[in-house]
């Protein structure tokens, strides 16, 4: 139990940010009205993504060091994770978009960018399948996540920027403080952040201990 | 000059009462019944949450007899 401090922070912090998302204030916005507090739920997954895709892209570092098959295989299952977060943060935002852009997908730049940053890690997993042997695939794919993680930072990070976009905080030189966060909802949303940040990395190891258990068996 | 001042005043009032005029829930938070929305969620996220505790569980337990 000790060890699991973390998860139990996990599970809490998400709990917060429901109820505290729910219950608390927020600014009086046109259009946006009560669903502003997609905020809390919808970014999230987005940065939980970007985190599993940055601990992936270590391990695959790590891994082409050291050749350790246990670094390809958290690799691997944070991309598997991660694709997930992107498919909610994506089913998220186009629910979020149709009421309040007026289309679930209004060809904003940064919209795009991200389908095409998950087609990217989709792309990730199809070539590891399709590689035979062991230590190629391991190599070939780590290579591959290398040469991924900074296009899709480029992807979803910089080009919005350089374009006009719907979401807040592109077009021009954003800060953060562009969001339209005031005290209170900055008091929800980033523990909101943390905890589901927490859940990924939690449903991760998850998944690399029970692949660990699967190749065990194989020998 | 006068006709200038009742515009300007109209427009102000205007802006505030558009301002003011920002629909929220306030029905569903007036009646309680947004209480009932966050306990359902709850309910699904404690669920979820301890089913991935059971998860964690089990492949510790398969680990253990590895």
């Amino acid at each position: 139990m000790e060890k699991n401090w973390w998860k139990i922070l996990a599970s809490v912090l998400v709990l917060y940010s429901i109820i505290a998302g729910f219950l608390g204030e927020v600014p009086h916005l046109p259009i946006l009205h009560e669903s502003i507090r997609n905020l809390y739920f919808h970014v999230p997954m987005w940065f939980t993504m970007i985190i599993l895709y940055l601990v992936s892209v270590i391990y695959s570092i790590k891994y082409l060091g050291s050749n350790n098959e246990n670094h390809d295989l958290l690799a691997v299952e944070c991309v598997n994770a991660g694709i997930i977060f992107g498919f909610l943060g994506l089913a998220t935002g186009m629910i979020w978009g149709n009421f309040t852009w007026g289309s679930p997908w209004p060809n904003d730049p940064k919209m795009n960018s991200a389908a095409i940053a998950t087609l990217m890690y989709l792309a990730y997993i199809i070539l590891r399948n399709s590689l035979e042997e062991e230590q190629k695939r391991a190599r070939i794919s780590a290579v591959y996540n290398i040469f991924a993680f900074p296009v899709m930072i480029v992807l979803l990070f910089i080009l919005p920027r350089m374009t006009d976009s719907l979401h807040p905080g592109n077009g021009g030189n954003p800060g953060f403080s562009s969001y339209d966060l005031d005290k209170n909802m900055r008091m929800v949303f980033y523990p909101a952040c943390i905890g589901w940040i927490l859940m990924g990395v939690w449903i991760a190891t998850i998944r690399f201990r029970i692949r660990k258990l699967e190749n065990k068996q194989h020998y | 000059m006068k006709g200038f001042f009742v515009t300007l005043l109209l427009l102000i009032f205007a802006a505030s009462t558009r301002a003011q005029s920002v629909e929220m829930a306030d029905t569903l938070r007036g009646s309680g019944k947004i209480y009932v929305v966050v306990a359902v969620i709850s309910v699904i996220l404690i669920a979820l949450i301890l089913y991935l505790f059971s998860i964690d569980r089990r492949v510790k337990k398969m680990e253990k007899r590895d």
